[in-house]
C-alpha cells in the first residue's frame, strides 16, 4: 500500500496528535459527569471551562458566548431555528445557493412550513451581488444565513460587509464558518455576526463535536431541550473528551494562523503547475478571494470519478464535484450555481491542503496527475480530431 | 465511495479496445453508435466493424467520457460484442453487460443502459433504420433534464422488472435532476403494475378455458382450493405458462383461420414478451400481406394471453 496522500482536507482533517493526547484522559481516567457535585465530576467541568475558553479566544468571543454542539450541521439548525423562534412574527429567510446542505434543506423544509426563503444567486466567481441582498430584505426578514468561504470553491464571501447591509434591516444574521475557521483570522468583537457555527473535524479536533458562537444579548431558544447543561442553550450531558480536544484545536488553530502563507505557498504551487503542465485546465472560483488551502480545478472532457479513482491508485486523496461520485445525477449545485460549462462542471477536482501537507507531496501529485488526465482524455469522446461532435455538444449544453 | 466489483475496477484500469477502427477491408462496413453527452455527464460512442457476407461484428471499439463504471462497462460491452451475429448482438440486454461485470451497483446500472443504447444505435445506422423513427423519440418527454420520454422508461421498467421510481432514475437518469417528473414516473410502474396483474388474470382465464385443469371443476368445492386460485392469479405466467399458451392459441385460433386462406405459421421461439413465428405457404412471400397477418396474429395473442406481447416474423 503506499503512503496516503491526503489533500481533501475540507471534507475531514487528520486529528492532531497533540488533540488526541490532550482528550484521551478524559475517555480513560477523568469520566467524571461535570456537573456533578464532587472533585472528582469538577475536575472535569474545569477542563470544560478551559476547552470553552480556548475555542472562545480563537473567535475573539466571550466565553459565555460559546455553546459546545455535535457538529457544524447541529450549529446550523441550532441557529437558524433560535433566529426563527426569537422573532415569531418575521417569515422570511435569505440564504444563497451554494450554501452547504445543512442550511439550504434546512430551508427548503422551511419552505414547506411555511417560510418564505430567498436564494441569493453567485456570479462565474461564485460572489453574491449586493443589489439582489439589499432588494431581497424586508422588515419580514428573520435571518441572513451565509457561508464564510465555499466548502467546494474555497470562495470567501465579503461577511462583513454583507453583514453591514443585513444590520440596516434588523435581522439576525448567521455564518456558516465551517470552512474558515482556522484559515482566516476571526474577530467576533468587532464583527456584525450574531450566530457563528464552527466544526471540530476540519481542525483536526475528532469527529462528533463543533460549536456555535451566539453574540450576547441574541435571543437563543435551544434546539436540544433538556438540562441546565450549556446554560440550558444545549441539553445533553457534555461529550468532555471531544470538547476538550476541540479547545486545543483552537489553540493550535490560532497558532498556525501565522503559518498559513506556508499552506497557500503549497496550493499556488499545485494549482500553477497542474495549469502548466496540463492543457485545457481551468481553476473554479475566484482565484483571489479564496481560502489559502483550496484549489478546485476542471478538468475538460473528462469525468471526475475516473480521475478520483486513478489517483486513489497512487494514494492520492481528492474530492470531485461530479454527478457519479455524489449518487445524484447533477453536478455539485456550487459548481452550478457559478454557471460553470457542462465541460468543465463534470471533470472537477477539489484539492484541500492542511498544515500537514508537505512539498513532495505536491510534487507526486504533480508527477502522477498529466498521465492521468491523458489516459482518461484518450479514451473520451471529445477529442480534437472529433471537433464536430464536440461543437455539436457544446452549442446543445448552451441551449440548455 | 462506490461498492465496485474487481472486474469493474479492473476494466476501468486496463480498458479493452479503446479507441476508432480506422481500417476496413472489402466486405466490412464500419458504423457508429452514439449516445450521451458533455451535459449528462457521461457519452459513448461504439464503433462496429461487420462482415458484410457473414454478418458478424468483427470488431468492436469504443470512447467514453464518463466515470470508472461507464468506462468498465463500455470495455465490457466490446468484449461481448466480438464474434457475435448482428441479430444475435441486437438481442443483447444492458443486464447482461452490467452481469459480465459482475453486477454494478444499482445507482450506476444507467451506465450499462447506455452501452445498450449505442449499440442499438449502431445496429440501427447498420440497417438504415432511421434513427428518428427510434422509439425514444416516438413517446412523450417525461424527464425534461435528461431527456427520457415513456416509452423508454416503460422499456426499461418491464425488462428489469422495476418497482419504484429511484430504480427507474439509476436505471436512465429519468427523475433525477430535478425531480418533478417523480409523479409521472409513478404513474408509468402504477400502469405497467396494472397491466401485468390484468395479463395475468387473462392469462389465468385462457388457461382456465383451454383446460381441463382442477382448478376450473373444483374451485367452487373447497375452500383449499379457492385459496390455490387465488395464488395462481396473483403468479405472472412462467416461461412454460406462457409458451404453451401461446401454442394452444396458434394451433387452435389462428392456424384454422390461416388455413381457409390456403396459409399456415409456426412457432419458431418466445423470447420474454418477443413470440417469434415463421409465416408459411400463401402467407409468406407477400410483404403487405405478410405486415398485416403479423398485426393480426399479434392483436389475438394480445388479447387472449398477454397485452405485452409483439410478434416478429422470422
Amino acid at each position: 500500500m503506499t503512503d496516503t496522500i491526503y489533500l481533501d482536507n475540507n471534507a475531514t482533517t487528520k486529528i492532531d496528535e497533540d488533540v488526541l493526547a490532550a482528550m484521551l484522559p478524559y475517555l480513560s481516567i477523568y469520566y467524571g459527569n461535570p456537573s456533578s457535585m464532587h472533585t472528582f465530576g469538577g475536575q472535569v467541568g474545569k477542563a470544560v471551562r478551559q476547552a470553552r475558553n480556548q475555542v472562545a479566544k480563537l473567535l475573539g468571543a466571550e466565553d459565555s458566548e460559546i455553546i459546545f454542539t455535535s457538529c457544524g450541521t447541529e450549529g446550523d439548525n441550532a441557529a437558524i431555528m433560535a433566529a426563527l423562534k426569537a422573532q415569531p412574527n418575521k417569515k422570511h429567510i435569505i440564504t444563497t445557493e451554494v450554501e452547504h446542505p445543512a442550511i439550504l434543506n434546512l430551508c427548503r423544509r422551511l419552505e414547506r412550513d411555511g417560510y418564505t426563503v430567498t436564494y441569493l444567486s453567485v456570479n462565474n466567481k461564485g460572489q453574491i451581488d449586493f443589489d439582489e441582498l439589499e432588494a431581497a430584505l424586508t422588515g419580514n426578514t428573520a435571518v441572513v444565513s451565509v457561508m464564510y468561504a465555499n466548502n467546494e470553491t474555497g470562495v470567501i464571501f465579503p461577511v462583513e460587509q454583507i453583514g453591514q447591509i443585513v444590520k440596516e434591516y434588523g435581522a439576525i444574521f448567521h455564518v456558516d464558518a465551517v470552512q474558515a475557521v482556522g484559515k482566516i483570522p476571526l474577530n467576533m468583537k468587532t464583527s456584525t455576526i450574531d450566530l457563528l457555527t464552527l466544526s471540530g473535524h476540519k481542525i483536526h479536533a475528532p469527529k462528533g463535536i463543533g460549536a456555535l458562537y451566539v453574540r450576547k444579548g441574541v435571543r437563543f431558544r435551544p434546539l436540544l431541550i433538556g438540562g441546565h447543561q450549556e446554560r440550558g442553550r444545549r441539553g445533553g450531558t457534555e461529550n468532555v473528551a471531544g470538547i476538550v480536544a476541540l479547545g486545543k484545536a483552537a489553540e493550535l488553530a490560532q497558532e498556525h494562523l501565522t503559518n498559513i502563507s506556508w499552506e497557500q505557498k503549497l496550493r499556488d504551487k499545485l494549482e500553477q503547475g497542474i495549469l502548466n503542465i496540463i492543457p485545457n485546465t481551468v481553476v473554479n472560483g475566484d482565484p483571489v478571494n479564496r481560502l489559502p488551502n483550496t484549489t478546485n480545478i476542471g478538468f475538460k472532457y473528462i469525468e471526475g470519478e475516473a480521475i478520483l479513482l486513478s489517483l486513489d491508485q497512487f494514494g492520492i486523496c481528492a474530492s470531485s464535484g461530479s454527478a457519479c461520485t455524489s449518487g445524484s445525477l447533477e453536478p455539485s449545485h456550487v459548481l452550478r450555481a457559478l454557471g460553470l460549462p457542462y465541460s468543465v462542471l463534470h471533470g472537477s477536482i477539489r484539492f484541500s491542503l492542511s498544515r500537514f501537507t508537505t512539498e513532495a507531496e505536491i510534487d507526486r501529485v504533480l508527477e502522477v496527475l498529466p498521465d492521468i488526465i491523458n489516459r482518461l482524455r484518450e479514451l473520451s469522446p471529445f477529442n480534437s480530431d472529433d471537433a464536430d461532435w464536440l461543437k455539436e455538444q457544446e452549442e446543445a449544453v448552451l441551449a440548455r | 465511495m462506490w461498492d465496485y466489483t474487481d472486474k469493474v475496477m479492473e476494466h476501468f484500469h486496463n480498458p479493452r479496445n479503446q479507441g476508432k477502427i480506422t481500417e476496413k477491408q472489402e466486405g466490412e462496413e464500419i458504423v457508429t453508435g452514439q449516445v450521451g453527452s458533455i451535459a449528462c455527464g457521461d457519452a459513448l460512442k461504439l464503433h462496429l466493424k461487420i462482415d458484410e457476407t457473414t454478418q458478424t461484428i468483427k470488431d468492436a471499439t469504443f470512447q467514453t467520457f464518463g466515470c470508472a463504471s461507464a468506462i468498465a462497462s463500455s470495455s465490457a460491452l466490446t468484449e461481448l460484442l466480438k464474434g457475435r451475429k448482428v441479430d444475435e448482438a441486437m438481442k443483447l440486454t444492458n443486464k447482461e453487460i452490467a452481469e459480465s461485470l459482475g453486477g454494478l451497483p444499482e445507482e450506476k446500472m444507467h451506465c450499462s443502459v447506455m452501452g445498450q443504447e449505442a449499440l442499438e444505435a449502431a445496429i440501427h445506422t447498420y440497417k438504415g433504420i432511421p434513427l428518428d423513427t427510434h422509439e425514444e423519440d416516438e413517446g412523450n418527454l417525461i424527464c425534461r433534464c435528461f431527456g427520457v420520454s415513456d416509452t423508454k422508461i416503460k422499456r426499461i421498467i418491464r425488462e428489469n422488472d422495476l418497482t419504484t421510481a429511484e430504480q427507474v432514475t439509476n436505471y436512465v437518469k429519468a427523475g433525477g435532476g430535478c425531480s418533478s417528473c417523480l409523479p409521472d414516473i409513478d404513474d408509468l410502474l402504477d400502469e405497467i403494475a396494472t397491466e401485468k396483474e390484468k395479463s395475468v388474470a387473462v392469462a389465468t382465464q385462457v388457461w382456465q378455458d383451454n383446460n381441463d385443469s382442477p382448478v376450473t371443476s373444483t374451485t367452487s368445492t373447497t375452500p383449499t382450493t379457492q385459496t390455490t386460485q387465488t395464488t395462481q392469479t396473483l403468479k405472472p405466467l412462467t416461461n412454460l405458462q406462457k409458451i404453451t399458451l401461446i401454442q394452444r392459441v396458434i394451433d387452435q385460433e389462428i392456424r384454422p383461420i390461416l388455413a381457409e386462406d390456403g396459409g399456415d405459421m409456426e412457432l419458431f421461439d418466445v423470447e420474454g414478451d418477443i413470440v417469434k413465428v415463421i409465416l408459411k405457404g400463401a402467407c409468406s412471400g407477400c410483404a403487405s400481406s405478410t405486415e398485416t397477418l403479423k398485426l393480426a396474429i399479434e392483436a389475438t395473442l394480445q388479447e387472449r394471453i398477454l397485452p405485452t406481447l409483439t410478434v416478429v416474423s422470422v
